[in-house]
């Protein structure tokens, strides 16, 4: 075994400091298409402790096609959890001084209530019954969940991607319960090429036959061609050019010569099936529409008279804005607007381009630059909170 | 006390002018070093600008509120009278438009502390004169094709420029950097003998 590997033991989680559960909800989470949902559950982990005074909380919001298994390993995959790196002992987001929380979202198909779930109802599974859910609501559904932990107020909320988003909303919707706010690698709204892209993934879905205007799951069936499709068309956004071109090239997989045919004869192509395929073992469909849709919806200038400056008027929050140089699918200039109307608030930032060629999942893949940032952000930031552990 | 290394002149000259627990915007903030001792020595509640992203990381490492950001385009994002004093250092002269910019901190600041490099020095004067040459002097360190400084001016120029805006100089402290420290130089004779100088501007 070598050295990083003893070093990654060492620094895993202990059993006794993760919770892996889930909580329900019988009174209604009201959502913005106007609908009660009730009864719902949120499926979430926690690590490490909650201190005497209830101020070391972290709330980290996952992206799109990520859930609540942080740092520990998935269970359906046995993969180690998505931000392994960052989360931990001793690492960026300490685990023996923060007490970390992070819940799948309203939507999702880890635990937390959404289309694969019985609608009360019907006694069947809720399918395109499932109302359409937003980003807002994904936040309300969290701080239900803090309401049922026990925790005021969040040290610090902290995300990348749709994670970002939910960071922003959080310090828009819920200003007084957050200290610090963290937005990676996102966006304060789905532009057009956003949407797009998300529209291609979602036709793929509703073109494949077992979708069955998303009841496949009384058929025994799953749209998973269509997913696989969807997951591949999405994965290509999350990486650079440049990425792509270092990782794989035009090189052939496993052959020395193109086959005149219609086989993954280059390494890409194998590499995009294998995302496409592994995927669907893990995500339900239907969620994808749902959780893809929120993104779209997503507009917080929007929702404050059209200025995003007033989505902040106020803040007493600091915020970390991070981006990511050759990110193109949320790029810097969407997080520079962000910036800009929290200066035109007078409000505490920090913002950072971070050099990487890694495009938009640079920031899943440990980006020393990165890391460090955030890290000195986080211990600066509760200095100024007078945390004590 | 502050550790590390000491902090560069000016700094040291501007820092002694800020009222403590006042708010601060630091508009080419470098590595964060003014910022950092403010808010250790004074209790102020700083922000900061850089351009350049190593700066910036080093700063945000440090736990400082700093954003990257250019002073010739991202000032006017900022509401007016947002901060106490505004800290442009040395960076004046780098700016593309140096009369928008120096409007804009007074705009976005009650004062504005501003410190130059004289181009009127008399090594400068002396360099150009009898050289013929754009001077490489301890406070101008680099060549003209490699400095950053495209709108060099002399502390005389300066003034003109604040009377010609109707800014208020409240205080100017000019020196002569020796190996061992600083002292202000006579008024007569600053535009000579003055390496840089440091100005505490109000509105007009």
């Amino acid at each position: 075994m070598n050295e990083s590997a003893l070093l990654g033991k060492s620094r895993a989680i202990s059993p006794a400091n993760i919770v892996d559960a889930r909580a329900a909800f019988d009174k209604p989470l009201m959502l913005d298409c106007g609908v009660g949902l009730s009864p719902y559950t949120i499926a979430y982990q926690t690590y490490g402790r909650l201190n005497a005074d209830r101020s070391n909380a972290i709330l980290i919001c996952h992206a799109l096609t990520m859930d609540q298994y942080v740092a520990s390993p998935h269970p359906i995959t046995g993969k180690p959890g998505w931000w392994v790196d960052g989360v931990g002992p001793g690492l960026t987001i300490d685990t023996d001084r923060y007490f970390v929380i992070c819940s799948n979202v309203v939507g999702g198909c880890m635990g937390t209530t959404g289309p694969m779930d019985i609608n009360p109802k019907t006694g069947k599974p809720y399918g395109l019954d499932f109302p359409v859910i937003t980003i807002g609501d994904m936040v309300r559904a969290q701080a239900a969940l803090l309401d049922y932990l026990g925790v005021p107020d969040l040290f610090c909320v902290i995300g990348g991607s749709m994670g970002a988003m939910q960071v922003l909303e959080w310090a828009a919707a819920f200003p007084k319960r957050v200290f610090t706010a963290v937005a990676i690698a996102g966006a304060a709204r789905h532009s057009a090429q956003n949407i797009a892209f998300h529209e291609v993934g979602r036709q793929a879905i509703m073109a494949d036959p077992n979708w069955m205007g998303g009841a496949y799951y009384a058929h025994g069936t799953r749209p998973t061609a269509g997913l696989a499709v969807a997951r591949m068309a999405a994965h290509i956004t999350y990486l650079s050019e440049a990425a792509l071109h270092r990782k794989f090239g035009r090189n052939l997989q496993d052959r020395s010569r193109v086959t005149f045919g219609f086989d993954a004869d280059f390494q890409v192509e194998s590499y995009l099936r294998h995302q496409g395929s592994t995927f669907v073992d893990r995500f339900d469909a239907n969620s994808y529409l749902y959780i893809t849709r929120a993104l779209d919806y997503f507009d917080l200038a929007a929702e404050h008279g059209g200025v995003l400056a007033n989505a902040f008027r106020g803040t007493t929050t600091r915020f970390c804005v991070i981006s990511f140089t050759s990110d193109w699918l949320y790029p810097t200039r969407e997080s520079r607007e962000v910036v800009r109307a929290l200066n035109g608030v007078a409000a505490n930032v920090s913002f950072v381009e971070v050099e990487t060629d890694k495009g938009h999942d640079a920031f899943l893949l440990g980006e020393p630059h990165f890391e460090a940032t955030l890290a000195g952000f986080i211990a600066g930031a509760a200095e100024h909170r007078g945390l004590k552990w | 006390m502050v550790s590390g290394s000491p902090l560069r002149l000016d700094l040291q000259l501007i820092a002694e002018m800020v009222e403590p627990k006042t708010r601060v915007l630091d508009i080419g903030c470098g590595d964060g070093a003014l910022l950092k001792h403010l808010a250790l020595t004074k209790d102020v509640d700083g922000r900061g600008i850089e351009l350049s992203p190593e700066g910036v990381a080093a700063s945000v490492t440090q736990g400082l509120s700093v954003i990257q950001g250019d002073a010739d385009t991202d000032l006017t994002d900022y509401p007016t009278g947002a901060f106490d004093y505004v800290v442009l250092s040395q960076t004046l002269p780098a700016v593309r438009r140096p009369k928008a910019v120096l409007l804009e901190l007074l705009r976005i600041g009650k004062h504005a502390l501003v410190s130059i490099p004289n181009f009127g020095h008399w090594r400068v004067r002396w360099s150009l004169m009898l050289g013929g040459r754009m001077p490489v002097t301890p406070i101008f360190a680099e060549t003209w094709h490699e400095t950053a400084i495209i709108h060099p001016c002399t502390i005389a120029d300066f003034e003109a420029l604040c009377r010609e805006l109707d800014l208020a100089i409240v205080r100017r402290v000019a020196v002569r950097q020796d190996g061992n420290g600083s002292f202000e130089t006579a008024d007569t004779l600053v535009n000579l003998f003055a390496e840089q100088a440091v100005f505490l501007l109000g509105r007009g």
